[in-house]
């Protein structure tokens, strides 16, 4: 080992940090100091003028499993991720199906697919808000024209959460397209020939080529709907705010809700810490997942 | 036969895309039509920009407009400048604890950061940053994601080229400039566009921080103009949704195969 390579690494060394300090300082300020941060606030009670805050251990959370809004709030939360994530892919696919064949006005059915895709939810919320509300909206037009009575689909625990999940759907479906669409145009053509040379129909074709072939993008797609069914909840504050009497509350809009319209961080914080326990389960699956795949390879 | 099939096709994916872009006509015609026209679909109605020139007057529009420009550049940049170094020092440098950071880095990926609000609102009120543009875009600038976009765009360069501009006598951070950088122009203009799509649309941090017209960005402008306390009728609503959309809809219909591109490009990694 000479002088100069031991030099060279020392400074390799000190550029490396140089470099790499400025996003590692904002990194630890916004998102490791904030975990560990919310790890130990939701051990703490929450302080009033009277008590100050102390030391609970696991009490909040206790608390929330005795909470039976939380339960609703979680049962909700699956029910929206168990509706959003499988219906959003199944209309992903037939759109790329639909945008990659021959069809007339593929230019304009591609752009309709994806306009959603860069509109704020809080947009979103808006332009569906025409379609829900009661009595004028165009759903209930629609619907007097074939004698049907007016239904306040945002008002009645019934239909709130559909009202919302819909809307989820219409925002992700044309996003998630793009990588299907993408995924298809690197199946080779002489599949297809071959194919048809054998008179397999099309349906067998996409069942047991097309459909296989797509599979890794399939669960890259799943793990992004996933992601979203915790984080889209934006339309819920222009829609429903979580009404009625909670139907559509959504886990994130709770936390938010908790922590600045009720003021209860700790009780906030302990919600952030099981979401967090839940999304790293999910980067473990897709590790476990995307090992298996390189091996494949 | 094949024909009958390739038209019900067709007829299922035209079918699909107006479905699909409804939302916004029947928000277009709302806009461009009285109210009680509006809600009772009367074709034949006249045509007016009335509901714009209420919307515009309600709220503090081009404040607002501003206000989510200057979010969305002072994001860009300092993410460009934040993941070009993460990016450079991760891919073409050896350092010691270099595999242990960036796996904390990529962990970061998993804790989204809409998760941690109520750590990232204590912190940014520490700073003296509530309700500055600034307190809005920070959090996001070290984009882990970023880092490990440039890590991989920067992996791509031929060392041949960083040898030749050291032997040109060229400094670390000159061949990161002049060679590095430039070569990643798609990478960037990739991110770009997905950076300036994702925080023009974001809402839930914004509206945490910000607590004054001065600061507040078009989305949290619009929910606050659009509540039912504000009794705004849904022409109105539709205008102003449609103002607020506009600049972005309008860049994405213009360079719709570069956004699709970027989309596809920051997804598959």
């Amino acid at each position: 080992m000479s002088a100069h390579a031991n030099l060279e690494r020392r400074r390799q060394a000190i550029y490396g940090w140089l470099l790499l300090s400025p996003a590692a300082v904002l990194l630890t300020v916004f998102a490791f100091y904030p975990s560990i941060a919310t790890l130990w606030s939701s051990t703490f009670s929450r302080g009033t003028r009277r008590k100050p805050t102390e030391f609970v251990g696991i009490e909040n959370y206790k608390d929330l499993f005795a909470d039976p809004i939380f339960w609703q709030v979680v049962k909700n939360n699956l029910f929206y991720a168990g509706i959003t994530i499988p219906v959003s892919i199944g209309i992903a696919l037939a759109m790329a199906l639909w945008a990659n064949s021959k069809i007339s006005a593929r230019g304009f059915v591609r752009t309709a697919y994806f306009t959603p895709t860069v509109l704020p939810m809080i947009a979103a919320a808006n332009l569906w808000l025409f379609f829900y509300t009661p009595g004028l909206g165009v759903l209930d037009q629609i619907g007097s024209v074939f004698g049907l009575p007016s239904v306040n689909w945002l008002g009645q625990p019934e239909t709130a959460l559909w009202a919302i999940i819909i809307v989820t759907i219409w925002k992700e479906a044309g996003f998630f397209m793009i990588f299907y669409l993408a995924a298809l145009q690197t199946i080779p053509e002489d599949l297809k020939e071959a194919a048809d040379i054998e008179g397999t129909s099309r349906w067998t074709y996409t069942r047991r080529i097309v459909l296989p072939l797509l599979m890794p993008t399939t669960l890259f797609i799943a793990v992004n709907a996933m992601i979203n069914s915790v984080k889209l909840i934006d339309h819920l504050f222009i829609l429903t705010k979580g009404g009625p009497s909670d139907a559509s509350k959504l886990i994130l809009y709770y936390i938010w809700e908790m922590a600045f319209a009720f003021f209860d961080a700790p009780h906030a914080a302990a919600m952030t810490i099981l979401v967090i326990a839940v999304l790293g389960l999910v980067a473990a699956v897709q590790f476990f997942y995307l090992d298996k795949r390189t091996h494949y390879q | 036969m094949k024909s009958l099939s390739k038209f019900m096709d067709s007829f299922g994916a035209i079918l699909l895309a107006i479905i699909w872009i409804a939302p916004l006509l029947f928000a277009f015609w709302a806009a461009t039509h009285s109210t009680s026209d509006a809600v009772n679909l009367n074709l034949f109605s006249p045509w007016t920009l009335d509901n714009f020139r209420v919307a515009w007057d309600g709220a503090p529009w081009l404040k607002y407009f501003i206000n989510t420009f200057m979010l969305v550049t002072v994001i860009l940049i300092g993410q460009f400048i934040l993941t070009t170094l993460a990016g450079f020092a991760f891919a073409q440098l050896q350092f010691p604890g270099k595999d242990f950071v960036f796996i904390l880095v990529l962990m970061q990926l998993f804790i989204l950061p809409e998760v941690l609000i109520v750590e990232n609102y204590a912190m940014v009120s520490r700073l003296g940053l509530f309700d500055t543009i600034l307190g809005v875009g920070m959090p996001y600038m070290a984009s882990a994601f970023g880092i490990f976009l440039m890590r991989q765009s920067f992996k791509g360069v031929p060392i041949e080229l960083h040898e030749a501009a050291r032997i040109e006598g060229c400094g670390l951070l000159g061949i990161l400039w002049r060679v590095y950088v430039p070569l990643a122009k798609p990478t960037y203009l990739a991110y770009a566009l997905v950076s300036v799509s994702t925080h023009w649309n974001n809402f839930l941090w914004p509206l945490i921080v910000t607590n004054s017209p001065e600061t507040r960005p078009l989305t949290v402008g619009l929910s606050i103009f659009g509540a039912p306390e504000n009794g705004v009728d849904i022409s109105i609503i539709s205008a102003a949704t449609l103002m607020s959309v506009a600049p972005l809809l309008i860049a994405f219909l213009i360079f719709q195969r570069q956004f699709v591109q970027a989309f596809l490009r920051a997804g598959i990694k």
